[in-house]
């Protein structure tokens, strides 16, 4: 059974479909990328997926389970993280505290345990500050962990929003345009980031625009055209499509 | 050691509250301080909704009036202990609380803003109209309250129970900050789309905060109405309300010590400024402006930003 | 029966009208900078006053209502230039106190001067009352009514058919964008505020021969355009002036038939049952966000 299907997804906003009739699967341990010209419903297809919209037709199943119509933080218990295209740090927040937020669901979060700083509350934080500076030391950030979010360079909190998705510990992470905004070299760091992440164990679903990326990482890759799945299947197969080429190039081709 | 790190600002302000009484002139000044220290814990609760959940309060001295009129009514009309009387104002104002929010907090916007205005007006109007039970607006007398047969009565006994009282709030408000819950607070302001693919309930957070500050302003509304010996709906009125937002603001958003600072500041002020007879409200109103215009995000982090370059208090 | 009923309504919207001018000074500001801007009840208090105040001092009728509608402007755009603008960035919590310490400012000085009591001047074509259907009708109401209906029309001209008007709404709806296309932003924010204190302004002029001034009828007065801005879903013009109408009337009906203690509750038992029942308030529209 794969890890993810999602089957028969629909939305639209006012008249506007944003997505139609979608259905893929996503098989456990692979790097699956969802790629496509600009408005052609990726993030949509994201936001349905992870519970931010809730789909008007069709079903979605983690591991077997049906999801579709929760919200994203009932989503997250059942194992699922994702980033943002548009990053979404808490910049009034350490770089750590933010990854430290990641683990919220494996945390005692009692209010009055807190207030009177139970032992095994202050005990257990400690272990999962070492556990967070490890993970930033994981995407490359170890210098930065005591900095305030908001004095950190883009780049840096691209990778710290990664960082932050593994503390959940997920089974299945989203990445939206993790390379969105970055050079070359920033881009070949993220690139082997998403590699060894899915060598951990972790399933990984990427949105990305830089093809030379989704090529060299995607073990499936899911073709989107106004809202419609144009194609799936390895690199080479959708490289080779002349559906893809014509809907990324034009229809006279 | 860890302890030391932690919360060496405690230790200093515990070192400041037992040394005060040494220079304290007499109860003009002890009564001043106990103002300050009241202050302190209202704007504390109420910072930690503003500040570092990101929610707006306008109706803060409802809950307040809430529970000194508890404290006022039920020992005086229906024979109640008084600390039975103060403990049902902080559950009839923690239910009121959570009633209202949840619906609230599903908007997004000004709506708290309105709906907590609202119930602060409402909760002012029903004071001063119902005065078989109330005395109107001309208040009425509290009774001393007395634990195990001790009375605590006269500034200087109030002054230690306060000072208890201050330094265990801030403790208890420096450990949320840095514990889960603390930190889900945070982000949901921070980002709440992102909090809540973290697995944070953002409505639930929201309103356990929204509850928690408003059981603690009506807890400090019973303390006061005990201290004062009388309550006037003025404790309960908008610009009490307002008074309290401004100490979080002035003092500094998302800061603890912040509202420390803002409490003092803006309780020693009206008292600064009665030497400007007739012009206390003008004077009042452009010094907030100007704090706010030149300092928006409040002294302490403004302050501490400038000569500590210190990014958070997280540390 | 019905003349009792009347008489309740013919109160009720003389005050909603002033609540709706107010409601539109709130809408104004708040689709602008998102502001939800406190001094606009001092305003509305500083329209009456100004009048009373011109009078006293010799001047004609005409002439006090424009200096009272002019200068609450002048304070408007004083309120943005050197409170608002400089502190853009700054959270809603922050803007929001600095607009209270300007209340707070302008209702203080206003005591200094003017003094505690209460004040009014006569009504603008006499005070003999009109009989409708057993009610009476005062005249300043038919002003009240009339000029509102005056002003909510040449506001719509003024958004819908002039260039202004819709550089205000473009950069209420994306600042970013208006600027992008050459609206001078400062300058729309200047004129929300100018408008939106004439509007208060001009309510409070209208509504003074009825209800009296003083220095303090600023907050509830404002409070009550707040809550008839929300009441109409916060940003809609035509919200804004039905709400007002809405909350007047109803507050109204409230204390005559139920209570009139509770008069000045009723608008905010209003607003929480509305924000419990109908969210985005009764005229306000659905907005979906993007992540």
């Amino acid at each position: 059974m794969a890890l993810l299907e999602v089957d028969n997804l629909s939305i639209a906003f006012g008249g506007v479909t944003a997505v139609q009739h979608v259905s893929f699967a996503v098989e456990r341990g692979l790097v699956y990328s969802v790629i496509g010209p600009n408005g052609a419903g990726k993030t949509t297809l994201f936001n349905l997926i992870t519970g931010v919209y809730t789909p008007n037709e069709g079903e979605i199943r983690l591991a077997g389970e049906s999801i579709a119509g929760m919200a994203p933080h009932e989503l997250a218990l059942k194992g699922m993280a994702r980033t943002f295209q548009n990053l979404q740090i808490c910049m009034n927040m350490t770089a750590l505290e933010n990854v430290m937020v990641g683990a919220h669901l494996q945390l005692d979060r009692n209010l009055v345990k807190a207030m009177l700083r139970f032992p095994g509350i202050a005990r257990r934080d400690r272990e999962l500050k070492d556990t967070a500076r490890e993970l930033m030391a994981f995407v490359g950030l170890e210098s930065y962990w005591n900095l305030g979010a908001s004095s950190m360079p883009y780049g840096a909190l691209k990778r710290l929003e990664i960082a932050r998705a593994l503390a959940a510990k997920p089974r299945i992470l989203f990445l939206d345009e993790p390379a969105a905004g970055l050079n070359a070299r920033e881009t070949a760091e993220i690139d082997e980031l998403v590699r060894k992440v899915a060598d951990n164990d972790v399933t990984v679903v990427l949105v990305e625009h830089d093809m030379k990326m989704v090529m060299n990482i995607s073990d499936r890759i899911l073709v989107l055209d106004y809202g419609k799945k144009l194609t799936e299947g390895t690199a080479r197969e959708v490289r080779e499509n002349p559906d893809v080429i014509a809907a990324y190039l034009g229809s006279n081709v | 050691m860890s302890i030391l790190r932690r919360h060496h600002v405690l230790i200093i302000l515990a070192a400041v509250l037992l040394l005060l009484p040494l220079v304290l002139p007499n109860n003009y000044y002890y009564d001043i301080v106990i103002r300050m220290a009241i202050n302190a814990i209202l704007v504390l609760g109420l910072n930690l909704l503003i500040g570092f959940a990101g929610q707006i309060s306008l109706g803060h001295a409802g809950f307040v009036g809430i529970g000194a009129y508890a404290s006022a009514i039920l020992p005086t009309h229906f024979g109640w202990h008084p600390l039975l009387a103060m403990a049902a104002g902080a559950t009839i104002a923690s239910a009121i609380a959570a009633i209202v929010a949840r619906p609230i907090f599903r908007l997004k916007g000004h709506y708290l803003a309105m709906a907590t205005l609202g119930l602060g007006i409402i909760t002012a109007i029903v004071i001063k109209n119902e005065a078989a039970y109330t005395g109107g607006p001309d208040g009425m007398p509290v009774v001393a309250l007395a634990l195990m047969g001790f009375e605590i009565s006269g500034e200087k006994k109030w002054y230690w129970v306060l000072a208890v009282v201050l330094l265990f709030s801030f403790w208890a408000a420096r450990n949320l900050i840095d514990s889960p819950f603390g930190r889900a607070l945070r982000a949901l302001h921070g980002s709440e789309v992102a909090s809540q693919v973290m697995g944070v309930d953002v409505v639930r957070y929201k309103v356990a905060i929204f509850v928690l500050s408003a059981f603690f302003a009506s807890l400090m509304g019973s303390v006061t109405a005990h201290y004062i010996g009388f309550v006037t709906p003025n404790i309960a009125d908008f610009f009490h309300s307002i008074e309290l937002v401004t100490m979080v603001v002035i003092g500094g958003m998302a800061s603890i010590y912040g509202s420390l600072i803002g409490a003092i500041l803006l309780t020693a002020l009206p008292q600064a400024l009665s030497t400007f007879e007739g012009w206390e409200t003008v004077v009042f109103g452009a010094i907030l402006m100007f704090c706010m215009i030149f300092m928006p995000r409040g002294l302490v982090p403004t302050l501490a930003q400038r000569f500590g370059g210190r990014e958070s208090e997280g540390d | 029966m019905l003349s009792q009923f009347l008489q309740f309504l013919f109160s009720g919207i003389t005050v909603g009208a002033a609540y709706a001018l107010a409601a539109l000074g709130f809408t104004l500001i708040y689709n602008a900078p998102n502001v939800i801007n406190f001094a606009q009840g001092e305003v509305i208090m500083l329209g009456g006053m100004l009048v009373f105040f011109f009078m006293q001092s010799g001047l004609p009728m005409p002439l006090a209502i424009v200096l009272a509608i002019a200068i609450p402007a002048l304070v408007g755009i004083a309120l943005e230039k050197l409170a608002i603008e400089p502190a853009r960035d700054a959270e809603v919590v922050t803007l929001i106190i600095i607009t209270i310490g300007a209340s707070l400012v302008i209702r203080g000085l206003i005591q200094i001067w003017l003094g505690k009591g209460a004040h009014s001047y006569p009504a603008f074509s006499g005070s003999e009352p009109l009989h409708i259907g057993g009610a009476t009708l005062l005249p300043q109401s038919l002003w009240v009514l009339g000029i509102t209906a005056l002003v909510v029309v040449a506001l719509w001209y003024f958004f819908s058919r002039t260039l202004a008007g819709k550089a205000i709404l473009a950069t209420s709806c994306n600042p970013l964008a208006a600027q992008l296309v050459g609206i001078d932003t400062q300058w729309v924010l200047l004129v929300s505020f100018a408008l939106s204190a004439a509007l208060g302004a001009i309510g409070g002029v209208l509504l003074t021969p009825i209800t009296l001034t003083s220095y303090d009828v600023g907050i509830m007065l404002g409070l009550k355009g707040f809550v008839a801005a929300v009441v109409g879903g916060l940003g809609s013009g035509l919200g804004a002036v039905l709400g007002g109408l809405l909350v007047g009337v109803i507050e109204a009906m409230a204390a005559g038939y139920i209570s009139s203690a509770y008069k000045d509750a009723i608008p905010f038992i209003l607003i929480l049952f509305i924000l419990f029942f109908m969210p985005r308030g009764i005229f306000g529209a659905k907005v979906t966000e993007r992540v």
